[in-house]
């Protein structure tokens, strides 16, 4: 069974269509990396998905459901750039409200639930940071707590929206180590990645987007640099390894 | 009760009830929509009149609530077509206030006094109008308004605490858990709606605006606990509501424009001096990052 | 004003038009929606457009403690002393939010409430020990254009025409500084002085605007005619062109309106012209009005299920906006 199951997915954004015909399927225990240039569609796509964006044709199914059968074994990593950093709350706190759709209504977090945050604060370093204020942080510690967020949902599909972005190398590898976990673990993770030099690297899937999908499957036989100047038009300069230069179209 | 402990009391639970959801306001960043809300309640309140030709509180509150939700629907409405934020709450308040003026002027009475009344409000006259409650006895009708509305404030944020804090932080992460963003914004809207009308009566609708933004600005600059803050910001609302009472007996004014402008000086003294957030913190210890 | 026949109403209303303390009266709200619709556009790219009903609301103890000083009512004084408070305002603003976590609405809210806290307190005051002469002051609240006298109107005409050259012979200059400051400083546009230039010129209008309309209303003035423009055009020039005639067609028309009734104040009157304006060009404007944005949005549809209903998509070769 597919985790995630994509057909004909269309989204529009203020009249433009962003998103067309987009088709994919996603397997259980991979890591895939969504590639492409700016505008093409990646943030929207992981929005539509979750149904934080309207769309105008196409289904989805995750395991085989609909996503409110399977909110519970989602978890969602936005960019951070969206949230208010002065919001007077800490790094313990801000782990915690992933636990919040868990709760459910009208009961406050137990000694259970802080235990769980505090573990998902261990796991990416961030333990002895548990009560310090948010706006203290670094931007890698803060991507940090917001992975220990995800994290303590303990989902079994995860979305990402740029989750190395502005961050540090230790922090990076810190993440990426904990992908890597989250795979072995049987777990499927999905991450827009904008740095198109480490995407073998860190992914076993990739999907290349370009308001459509441009090719989709394993790094090894996708990655290709024929396939990254389609997705790309040609409007970048790649280099890996001895292979040729592309050259920016103009 | 004397007249002057019912006017102490209803300006205290004016400034506990404006301070509590002033700290959602400031952090939701919508404390130009509470300006706004604050005068299209006007409208709310002059069509509920020439509806019910009653001056009495429950239809009132109802069209105040109306106007409250309309508010936010239009604004948002205007803003999704394409109109700036600060702009959309422009033109609707305006337009909305235009005509509830216009209302008061063409069909009502004495224009200037009702207007001037529901703009400035006069706290001095609460303790006139009374009803009588099982209980307690012969009770002011604004301070018993007041009363109902501050538990009516205590029990939404206290039931809903968390998703309030959640929905104010991160809605992204918010609506992809399943809660219910937008419901809870239009909720937040009947509240504000609600507890401004309930002051009305007390401080008109501009010193509204004072109360319920100022207490927790001053208070956002103590603490970095949102629990910290909303005691701190109800707690500078009744120092605002005690303080403005006492300027207001000195100079021979307006109890509530002075309760407004003791707000301002609490804010001024936690902007400048406060050892966390005002700059007096600033000063006192260097820009730390950690590592 | 019921029973009247209609012939009679017409006289009243020819008879207001020849009346020449309403025409004076008239023709400085024209000036005032005019340049107020000229800055409401500047101060609509700047994403400001709420600052203008803070420092309108701030303007109002200046205007009172100037009374207070001097005893009567005199005009450019009262101007000033609604300018310097309207301007202490406005840089208590800026302040607070640059020093402090406090955003700038919420400091906007505490200089609006808290300013126009103290202009009431000192206001009954001033009520309750003068008599007679402060009546003048009240008007400030919701404006009452017709309580202006010909001297005024004339020093009104003065200030109006400095904000248009304002706006007028620094036009490319505006339209650079609204749309791309980085730039503009790029290429040696001194940002600072614009800046004070712009809210010397805002505060200009308000402290104008709020005789005809009052305190309460400026902002309206400011924004809604703006916005207005805004579904009829994408050019800037055209814009501040517009929004003037719709301001200044504004303030004639709710003064006219205004004029019919005794003691109706002027404010709410031009507000709800302007709001009537604005409806029209919201349902009817060339550029985004709600019809034309229906008939784009069924072609974009179409579009939609046709390309895709056709063979594969090609992605685009260029950035795009994201």
């Amino acid at each position: 069974m597919e985790v995630l199951s994509v057909r004909d997915l269309s989204a529009a954004y203020r009249k433009q269509i962003v998103l067309e015909r987009v088709s994919f399927q996603v397997h259980e225990g991979t890591l895939t990396g969504i590639v492409g240039p700016n505008g093409a569609g990646k943030s929207t796509l992981i929005k539509t998905l979750l149904e934080l964006h309207p769309k105008v044709t196409g289904e989805v199914r995750f395991f085989g459901s609909t996503l409110k059968e399977m909110k519970h074994r989602i978890g969602y990593v936005p960019q951070r750039g969206t949230v208010d950093w002065d919001f007077p709350t800490n790094a313990l706190d801000v782990v915690m409200m992933g636990l919040y759709g868990q709760i459910g209504w009208f009961k406050l977090p137990g000694a259970s639930h802080k235990k769980k945050a505090m573990d998902a604060l261990e796991r990416m370093g961030m333990a002895e940071y548990a009560s310090r204020q948010i706006s203290q942080l670094s931007g890698g510690q803060q991507q940090r707590v917001f992975l220990a967020r995800a994290l303590v949902q303990d989902a079994d599909l995860y979305f990402m929206d740029e989750p190395l972005a502005g961050v540090d190398a230790a922090t990076e590898r810190a993440i990426m180590a904990t992908l890597q976990e989250l795979k072995s673990r049987g777990k499927t993770v999905l991450v827009v990645h904008h740095d198109l030099q480490t995407v073998d690297q860190y992914f076993d899937h990739v999907l290349l987007l370009n308001r459509t999908v441009v090719h989709h499957g394993l790094t090894e036989d996708v990655f290709t640099y024929d396939n990254i100047i389609r997705t790309y038009g040609g409007a970048i300069r790649y280099r890996k390894g001895d292979e040729p230069v592309a050259h920016p179209a103009i | 009760m004397s007249y002057t402990a019912w006017i102490l009391l209803t300006a205290v639970l004016v400034g506990i009830s404006c301070g509590l959801i002033g700290v959602f306001l400031i952090l939701r960043k919508l404390a130009m929509m509470a300006d706004a809300i604050s005068h299209t309640v006007l409208l709310g309140i002059v069509i509920a009149y020439l509806a019910t030709r009653s001056l009495s509180g429950f239809p009132m509150l109802l069209g105040a609530i109306a106007a409250g939700l309309a508010t936010a629907v239009f604004v948002q409405w205007l803003n999704s077509r394409g109109v700036q934020q600060d702009a959309s709450i422009g033109v609707v308040f305006t337009t909305l206030f235009a005509i509830g003026v216009v209302l008061i002027s063409t069909s009502a009475g004495n224009v200037h006094l009702d207007v001037q009344h529901a703009l400035m409000g006069e706290i001095a006259f609460i303790p006139w109008k009374t009803v009588q409650v099982p209980v307690l006895g012969t009770v002011p009708e604004a301070t018993l308004l007041l009363g109902i509305v501050l538990i009516i404030v205590l029990l939404a944020i206290g039931l809903f605490y968390k998703e309030w804090k959640i929905t104010t932080f991160d809605p992204a992460l918010a609506a992809s858990l399943g809660i219910p963003v937008a419901l809870l914004h239009h909720l937040f809207m009947c509240l504000v709606s609600v507890t401004t009308v309930a002051s009305f009566d007390a401080v008109g609708a501009i010193m509204v605006v004072a109360m319920l933004i100022t207490p927790a600005a001053a208070a956002y600059l103590w603490t970095d606990r949102l629990l910290i803050m909303l005691v701190l910001s109800a707690a500078f609302g009744t120092a605002s509501a005690l303080a403005g009472y006492g300027i207001a007996a000195l100079l021979d004014t307006s109890i509530s424009a002075s309760m407004a402008f003791a707000s301002g000086i609490f804010f001024m003294f936690s902007f400048l001096l406060s050892p966390v957030h005002g700059l007096l913190g600033k000063k006192l210890r260097p820009k730390k990052r950690a590592a | 004003m019921e029973g009247r026949s209609g012939t009679e109403k017409g006289m009243s209303l020819l008879h207001i038009l020849l009346s020449s303390n309403t025409q004076w009266v008239l023709f400085s709200t024209l000036l005032l929606g005019t340049a107020s619709g000229m800055m409401g556009c500047l101060a609509y790219w700047k994403r400001q457009s709420l600052m203008s009903d803070a420092l309108s609301h701030a303007a109002l103890p200046g205007i009172v403690i100037t009374f207070m000083l001097i005893g009567h009512k005199h005009l450019l004084l009262l101007i000033l002393g609604a300018a310097v408070s309207a301007l202490l305002g406005a840089l208590l603003i800026q302040w607070v939010t640059l020093a402090s976590r406090i955003k700038e609405d919420a400091a906007m809210g505490i200089v609006l409430s808290v300013f126009f806290g103290l202009g009431i307190m000192l206001l009954t005051i001033v009520n309750r020990t003068v008599s007679g002469n402060q009546g003048g002051l009240d008007s400030f609240i919701f404006g009452q254009a017709a309580t202006m006298v010909r001297h005024d109107v004339q020093m009104m005409l003065l200030l109006t025409l400095v904000v248009i050259a304002i706006v007028v012979t620094l036009f490319k200059e505006w339209k650079l500084f609204l749309f791309d400051p980085d730039f503009a400083r790029g290429i040696g546009m001194p940002l600072v002085p614009m800046n004070i230039l712009y809210t010397f010129a805002l505060v200009l209008t308000i402290v104008m605007g709020i005789q005809a309309v009052g305190v309460i209303l400026m902002s309206a003035l400011l924004i809604i005619p703006a916005v207005s423009a805004r579904y009829w055009t994408r050019s800037f020039g055209r814009m501040i062109i517009l929004s003037s005639v719709f301001g200044g067609l504004s303030g004639a028309v709710g003064t006219i309106i205004s004029a019919l009734g005794k003691g109706w104040p002027t404010g709410p009157f031009i507000v709800i012209v302007a709001a009537g304006l604005f409806v029209i060009s919201i349902l009817f404007g060339t550029q985004k009005g709600w019809l034309i944005q229906r008939l784009e949005l069924r072609e974009n549809r179409k579009l939609a299920k046709g390309s895709i209903a056709s063979h594969q998509s090609r992605p685009v070769l260029r950035e795009e906006e994201g």
